[in-house]
């Protein structure tokens, strides 16, 4: 089988408010066609069988695990990266400065994930309790936080997402 | 300078140095998608290689035919150990004195082993084209049970050492026999447990695991044919020994090898070893002279890249009838797999099992580790412990409570009364180490208080009763852990890695205007390296944190350093980095005496600065010599104002910990619920108790998941089981307990800033703890050991074998 005999598809995508068209085959997966041909490489790949989440991107506004899905499949979608998900004037956004002041993060390779997850889940329910984020991310595999600042950067988030300060320290 | 009087605490707390919270340095770019990993790195004409593997875990290989596959459009090369042999690439070196197969040398002695290396245009190709080489087999005997491993009729597995009846640690035993190492006074212990008035035994395994860090071993090797030079990105816990290992074993000179680790997606020990991937990788990209990526899948990492622990402890405690320990004696059976490639410190074959004595004053104990292959992956590796650190903790506190049991003590107080006191530090242990500094009853005493100890033993009683009489099907347990570590590896004299001493290093540069530049020998996967660096120069030069930048990973500019596993970065670079900035403070004061025609004795410092004493009206701060140092240094000293610093540390530190966890156990089910986890951690000075606090959770979790459920198993046909996350467990916030944290601080005293180390205590004393609640549970129903791993179907299959299921 050449490479040339492979049909290639036209895909047109709205990636972090930008429209791209590009011409991929359709086996490509989505996280593929962001990481290797768009580069945005901000989205990684853990597992490859959707378990770990840490290509986790927003699509139409629902969490997607771009590792198991075809780009082809993303077709007139809006997609929203990690790299779109500071505010528009650059500053960034709450969940972003939750994971920094909560110390929710170590290596970092989880968290692009874990901040899209976050994104779709505060959209979805505002104010969760604890148990509410832990289920909610439970997609979306850490291997250094053990998870508990990681509940306090979104309770962060959704504190100043809906105007009120939050107290609790990073431990 | 219009600045406005500020006062002392003000300007210290702007260094943000050494104790204080300080916010990471990191998280600006890994929350924004900007962090540089090394599947992010592109480089013009990138080839993607990938292994065909084995499917059997112990077969010959009659035949590797790969013209379909290179026929394949886009498909470049095929690469088998027949064309590694030309290049003397076939074999390699491991870090524990044996060799490995690179790519499978006429035979396959696990399932998955590295069989051809085909490279193509891009991945999808190489997996296309991965299918289409084919292998024919010869099935042979496999053996899995490392307890058969020495039978007379055990199959032979690695013929290539046939009639070596001497390995790298000594003689072999049986053809599957890799070392015997030893260590203690047997005569001794054999008297005191001869003369014991109670002696404890018991089988105390430690199961394969893996530490599977998110982002698995991956690489791009591009090799320039023109210069001759080899650039090597890659997910590097130990940069330049991957560079000198890379010199020798490919004959480029060192200096032409530029080896880079970007960011790193965890590492947890995983990315300590030097695997095929890399020395393929390498190979593809001189034969092609193109760059080549190599990028393991979950399923490869899980099944081939280091596993950890396979350590099966018979352990012996004799005691007296009151409870004070008189003896230890423990033999290890340790599965390395079909090729010994543990990464510990050449010298020691077994790490520092050595430490097993643990927190207890034994007056005498004896070790014996032998060490066999089996049809499994090779490896080793201390996943998020020093070498062998968390098998000696989980032994020694596991039997611990057995005597415990066996003489009716609570397990708290049989650990008091054993306790190192505080005025034998530093200790000689009875296996060779010197303990450098600790409080043990303090640290045990804080934490029970804080847990209400007793309070929870009455409870426990309170339902034990009520089990008995039928009204309840939960049991409860309380695990009780005190370990202590050994990090820091190592001295010179004691550590080395294939002749490499063990030391680390820093060089910090100030530039005129005050702000630094420091590269390090140590290489951070998350713990936050850039951050906490620069607090310890913050508070040695009083420059602030921010004006601070922090460099790993590149062996071009940053001085040769040995790494960042086995918690040495704190003790070893952390030292080193403290010492290099000494050397400029010193310097500094030479600068500031000039600059304020004074004696260098007349000055002391202040924070930020050097005063003249009495009139500490007249001072120089660090940026303004700085300036001078550049621009109007004192007559006969060199200009600039920089050092480096190699540390050689002249003992290793022994962080400790009291650790406490409650747990409840239906036994219909199985199911275990952590009602509390108390971690009372002395890592000596703490440098930012956020990231302390981040890697006590991390730590407990990765505990967690190893002592509740997580496995690496092989069934008899040495298939591996639980190479995806769908088998192998990895906690989700759901099932990950909530997390109490506390700490005492001892310092060490031998450390510069008497710093010891922490990112491994939570996982060396996690797994005793969550298996000592497990198996305090059911203590009382009469069980005295029940393995590890303790997931939902195991401790309900423990239940029913106490008959609790009629």
């Amino acid at each position: 089988m050449d490479m040339s005999e492979i049909d290639t598809i036209p895909v047109t995508v709205t990636v972090n408010g930008r429209k791209v068209q590009r011409f991929v085959e359709p086996r490509t997966l989505l996280i593929h066609f962001l990481r290797e041909e768009l580069n945005l490489t901000g989205a990684h790949i853990g597992c490859e069988t959707s378990h770990c989440g840490a290509c986790t991107v927003e699509i139409d506004g629902q969490s997607v695990k771009s590792c198991t899905m075809f780009a082809v499949q993303a077709d007139g979608s809006a997609v929203t990266t990690v790299e779109g998900l500071a505010n528009p004037d650059g500053t960034l956004h709450a969940l972003q400065e939750g994971f920094r002041q909560m110390h929710g993060l170590q290596c970092g390779y989880c968290t692009p994930g874990m901040l899209m997850r976050a994104k779709v889940l505060l959209s979805e329910n505002p104010d969760p309790t604890e148990a509410e984020i832990r289920h909610g991310i439970a997609g979306n595999l850490c291997r250094c936080t053990g998870y508990q600042n990681i509940v306090k950067a979104i309770q962060y988030a959704a504190a100043k997402l809906n105007g009120r300060e939050f107290q609790e320290a990073a431990e | 300078m219009n600045e406005m009087v500020i006062t002392r605490e003000q300007r210290e707390a702007r260094l943000e140095g050494m104790g204080c919270k300080r916010k990471r340095v990191e998280d600006i770019r890994f929350t924004q998608g900007k962090g540089q990993y090394v599947d992010d790195i592109k480089l013009p004409g990138m080839l993607h290689g990938d292994f065909v593997r084995s499917q059997y875990a112990h077969a010959r290989i009659k035949r590797i035919d790969a013209s379909r596959a290179l026929a394949l459009p886009g498909v470049i090369a095929v690469i088998t150990a027949e064309e590694l042999k030309p290049l003397g690439l076939h074999w390699m070196p491991t870090l524990a004195g044996d060799v490995q197969a690179v790519l499978a040398d006429g035979k396959v002695c696990f399932q998955n082993q590295e069989i051809a290396f085909v490279v193509a245009e891009n991945r999808y190709v190489v997996d296309d084209a991965l299918q289409l080489v084919e292998v024919e087999y010869e099935e042979l005997p496999v053996l899995v049970d490392p307890f058969t491993a020495m039978d007379p009729d055990a199959p032979v597995l690695r013929p290539d050492l046939d009639g070596k009846t001497v390995g790298a640690h000594g003689p072999r035993k049986h053809h599957n026999h890799i070392f015997e190492w030893t260590i203690g006074d047997k005569a001794a212990t054999d008297e005191a447990f001869n003369s014991a008035e109670v002696t404890i035994k018991e089988l105390i395994s430690y199961h394969r695991t893996h530490p599977s860090p998110l982002e698995t071993c991956q690489c791009l090797a591009s090799f320039d044919k023109v210069k001759g030079e080899l650039t090597l990105y890659g997910t590097f816990q130990a940069p330049h020994v991957i560079r000198t290992v890379a010199s020798l074993l490919s004959k480029i000179p060192e200096h032409k090898i530029h080896v880079i680790a970007p960011d790193i997606g965890g590492g947890f020990g995983n990315k300590v070893g030097a695997y095929s991937g890399y020395i393929c990788a390498i190979v593809a990209s001189i034969v092609t002279g193109l760059p080549v990526k190599w990028v393991e899948d979950r399923m490869e990492n899980l099944s081939t890249t280091s596993f950890a622990r396979d350590y099966h402890m018979t352990t012996e405690i004799a005691a007296t009838k009151d409870g004070k320990v008189t003896g230890l004696r423990v033999h290890v059976l340790a599965d390395h797999g079909a090729f010994d490639a543990c990464a510990d410190p050449s010298k020691w074959p077994a790490g520092f099992m050595n430490i097993v004595t643990g927190s207890y004053d034994f007056p005498v104990a004896h070790l014996a580790v032998d060490g066999v292959y089996t049809n499994k992956a090779p490896g080793g590796v201390a996943y998020r412990c020093s070498f062998r650190v968390t098998e000696a903790a989980y032994c020694i506190e596991r039997a611990m409570d057995v005597l415990a049991q066996k003489l009716g003590m609570d397990p708290a107080d049989l650990r008091m009364k054993n306790f190192i006191r505080r005025e034998q530090f530093p200790y000689q242990s009875a296996l060779g180490w010197e303990y450098d500094s600790g409080d043990y009853h303090l640290a045990m005493q804080k934490a029970m208080d804080a847990i209400g100890y007793r309070e929870l033993r009455a409870e426990q009683k309170a339902r034990q009763d009520a089990f008995r009489r039928g009204e309840t099907r939960e049991i409860m347990g309380i695990g009780v852990t005190f370990f202590t570590e050994i990090v820091g590896a190592g001295p010179s004299k004691n550590c080395d890695i294939l002749g490499v001493a063990m030391f680390d290093s820093a060089e910090i540069r100030i530039h005129p205007t005050g702000s630094i530049i420091a590269r390090m020998g140590s290489k951070s996967q998350g713990q936050g390296h850039e951050t906490t660096w620069a607090q310890i120069i913050a508070t040695e030069l009083g420059i602030p944190a921010d004006d601070i930048m922090i460099e790993e990973g590149n062996t071009d500019t940053a001085p040769y350093g040995l790494g960042t596993y086995g918690s040495r970065s704190t003790p070893v670079a952390g030292a080193a980095i403290a010492m290099a900035a000494r050397k400029i403070k010193n310097k500094a004061q030479m600068i500031a005496a000039h600059l304020l025609e004074v004696s260098e004795y007349d000055l002391e410092w202040d924070i930020d600065g050097f005063r003249v004493k009495g009139n500490p009206e007249r001072s120089k701060t660090m940026k303004e010599i700085a300036w001078a140092a550049y621009n109007a240094p004192p007559p006969g000293l060199e200009p600039g104002l920089e050092a480096v610093n190699y540390y050689d540390p002249p003992n290793m530190t022994y962080p400790f910990g009291a650790y406490f966890c409650v747990m409840d156990i239906d036994v219909d089910t199985g199911v275990a619920r952590i009602r509390r986890f108390y971690a009372l951690d002395d890592c000596g000075t703490r440098i930012n108790p956020m990231i302390i606090e981040g890697q006590v959770h991390g730590g407990l979790t990765e505990a967690f998941a190893i002592a509740m459920g997580q496995e690496i198993k092989y069934d008899e046909m040495g298939n591996v089981q639980g190479a995806s996350f769908m088998d192998f467990f990895l906690p989700t916030a759901v099932e990950t307990p909530h997390w109490e944290t506390d700490h005492t601080v001892t310092p060490s005293p031998h450390h510069p800033i008497g710093a010891k180390g922490v990112g491994e205590s939570p996982n060396v004393g996690g797994v005793p703890c969550f298996s000592n609640a497990v198996n305090d549970a059911f203590g009382f129903l009469g069980s005295t050991h029940i393995q590890m791993p303790h997931d939902a179907w195991r401790v309900w299959e423990a239940a029913k074998r106490l008959g609790l299921h009629q």
